[in-house]
């Protein structure tokens, strides 16, 4: 049977022109509508991940985002690489969702989809950087989750074999599915968008959901369901120093060793 | 209404040329900087990257995507490396002539290997007594039965001698008005590529001589008909070859106005960025006007040549606009850079040499205005 893997992906401003993101004080969420969207980084290692799985032993790959309709050029971009099916998940009442009332929503829009039996996350966006989004989706689903995934193979259509990055060490472990898997940098090297996948992808569909289609209420989703509190956010101005270290070659070096390690960089 | 916008799928092609020309050609500027040579790694990258088969149609096993999407890849190449979107311009410059002159079976034998980036093509045209004036070529062929003797030089070829495939143009040794173009194989018997050039700029793309020594091909070879070799020449040049160069020159604007933002940003000069200087911001500005002013003379040049109509005379202007444009865009970012403008750790005096060699490649700016003018009189 052909294993069916759902990637979450996330359409965040682009991170190379982060300079351009502001915060509304009033709101205290960050103000994206200058910067353009791009594909979260880590995400497209999500999905690196499903198309080596598609490669090797056969798969159907859904995206599934939840987003402004903008967002829907990066599910565009994820059929271009390589995956079969894009849902994007857009509704006025949706705006505002903490990673709780996202990881809600996406979970709700995974039942939607139906049949699955693994399911692949970046294990951080590059705005919101929680975390949280793809454990707390398996929390809601009620099947297992691996973190911070480094390492994947398939002992058998059933099991899989994953090494997860730690502080000081790792853990392999053995996964039954359905399950769901973050994926870290280290997981894989994303392939390059090419030409014959854009064109591919013409024929490819993506499907707009919205409140009504995953059969839920304004209060369910969105602001009014997101018990995070913001209670500030400011803007970090980065400023630049130069210090001169005079003294011989060797006391030179011990001033800067001194230097580095009062500032936590070794 | 006019629609100056890209399409979602043309936005998406140049994100897909900007990912391939930041990580797989820019590791390998500084390489073929110093060695002056063609990179073979960055060659397979561009057939990897199917960068040859834009614009062979898909019977033929290319992508089929145009001339747009051409420009927009040469553009995003450019930014990265002239050279290189050199190298790629005059590939296309060289399947041209077999794609719209060539007979079925040349078609069927060129086109799938040219698409692949298995066997790499050029156009040769210019020698050292003609070139914008192709009627001035030495090069001459002389019928044998069914076969043609081909003997000449030919000068400042891209691809020279990397391309497997060459169209050449040749006048026939008994009737000085009558020009033929053939297609060429590296390896065949008396020809061969013998100098290659040592240039200022654009060092990663080769350029060089040809030399043709009684070298026969038999009438498969022949491209068109006898005697109509410049239209077949001509045509290649004025759309793809000025249309490549164009490609190349926004590349150039861009990056010059890219690595000037980002200079005057940093550089602090009377306590703050030299960014909020107004001459400096002048020239900021002024780059800005020539980028955008060169994009919408290049892209709807693009759009008149993807509809199948002629497209050279639109093609001059942009040409010689933004070849213009660059040059002035590399001296105003060199000048943004003060002495570091100076220095070969910093691009900008790259694209300054480059942007040099931007001028004479598929005809001067004076060319480009003999052109114009005689489009205006005409």
């Amino acid at each position: 049977m052909t294993l069916q893997i759902i990637v979450c992906v996330k359409a965040v401003p682009d991170p190379a022109q982060a300079g351009r993101i502001r915060i509304d004080p009033a709101t205290r969420t960050l103000t994206r509508a200058d910067v353009p969207l791009a594909f979260n980084p880590l995400d497209r290692n999500a999905l690196e991940a499903a198309l080596q799985i598609k490669e090797k032993s056969g798969a159907r790959i859904t995206v599934l985002s939840m987003g402004p309709s903008g967002a829907e050029s990066i599910v565009r971009e994820c059929l271009s690489l390589g995956a079969d099916h894009g849902i994007l998940l857009s509704d006025r009442a949706f705006a505002g969702a903490d990673a709780y009332a996202t990881s809600f929503t996406l979970a709700r829009g995974i039942e939607n989809i139906g049949k699955y039996d693994l399911i692949l996350c970046g294990m951080a966006s590059s705005d919101g950087a929680t975390e949280w989004v793809g454990p707390q989706i398996a929390s809601f689903l009620g099947i297992p989750a691996a973190t911070q995934v480094e390492e994947l193979t398939q002992a058998d259509s059933q099991t899989l074999i994953v090494r997860s990055g730690m502080e000081n060490g790792y853990r392999l472990m053995e996964i039954k599915l359905p399950a769901l898997l973050t994926a870290t940098r280290k997981l894989n090297r994303p392939r390059a968008l090419s030409f014959s996948g854009i064109i591919k992808a013409r024929k490819k569909q993506i499907v707009q959901w919205g409140l009504q289609d995953l059969g839920l209420a304004e209060d369910q989703v969105g602001q009014a369901a997101s018990p995070t509190v913001v209670s500030a956010m400011t803007t970090r101005t980065a400023r630049r120093q130069v210090e001169f270290i005079e003294g011989s070659i060797e006391e030179k070096a011990e001033i800067l060793v001194q230097r580095l390690a009062q500032a936590g960089l070794i | 209404m006019i629609d100056f916008t890209f399409t979602e799928e043309q936005e998406m092609f140049r994100k897909a040329a900007r990912e391939f020309a930041e990580n797989q050609v820019a590791p390998r500027v500084a390489e073929m900087e110093a060695a002056g040579k063609v990179s073979e790694a960055v060659v397979r990258a561009l057939a990897e990257a199917e960068m040859m088969a834009l614009t062979v149609p898909e019977p033929f096993g290319g992508l089929g995507l145009g001339y747009t999407a051409r420009m927009i890849a040469l553009e995003e190449i450019s930014r990265i490396s002239v050279a290189t979107a050199m190298m790629l311009q005059v590939f296309a410059l060289g399947i041209e002539p077999i794609l719209k002159f060539g007979s079925e079976a040349q078609k069927q034998k060129y086109l799938p290997d040219l698409a692949s980036g298995k066997r790499l093509a050029t156009t040769a045209v210019t020698e050292a007594t003609g070139g914008s004036d192709p009627t001035g070529i030495r090069t001459s062929y002389r019928k044998d039965g069914d076969d043609y003797i081909i003997n000449g030089r030919k000068c400042f070829i891209t691809n020279s001698h990397i391309a497997d495939t060459l169209t050449i143009l040749a006048k026939d040794e008994n009737d000085p008005k009558a020009f033929s173009a053939f297609i060429l194989e590296k390896g065949m018997p008396g020809f061969k590529a013998t100098h290659e050039e040592n240039k200022v700029g654009m060092r990663g793309c080769n350029t060089g001589e040809l030399a043709f020594e009684d070298v026969r091909v038999s009438k498969e070879q022949l491209l068109f008909t006898e005697g109509k070799g410049l239209r077949v020449t001509m045509a290649a040049i004025g759309d793809v070859g000025r249309g490549g160069m164009v490609g190349c020159a926004l590349g150039v604007q861009a990056a010059c106005l890219e690595a000037s933002v980002k200079f005057s940003r940093e550089r602090i000069l009377y306590g703050k960025p030299i960014s909020q200087l107004p001459t400096i911001q002048s020239k900021l500005a002024e780059m800005k006007i020539d980028l955008e002013a060169g994009r919408l003379l290049a892209y709807r040049a693009c759009a008149i040549q993807d509809k199948g109509q002629p497209s050279s005379n639109e093609f001059a202007v942009a040409k010689y606009f933004t070849t213009e444009a660059a040059q002035k865009a590399a001296k105003m970012a060199v000048d943004i850079h003060g002495g570091y403008g100076c220095m070969q750790e910093y691009a900008v005096s790259r694209y300054l040499r480059d942007a040099f060699v931007l001028g004479p490649s598929a005809g001067t700016s004076d060319i480009m205005k003999v052109i114009i003018a005689r489009w205006v009189l005409s």
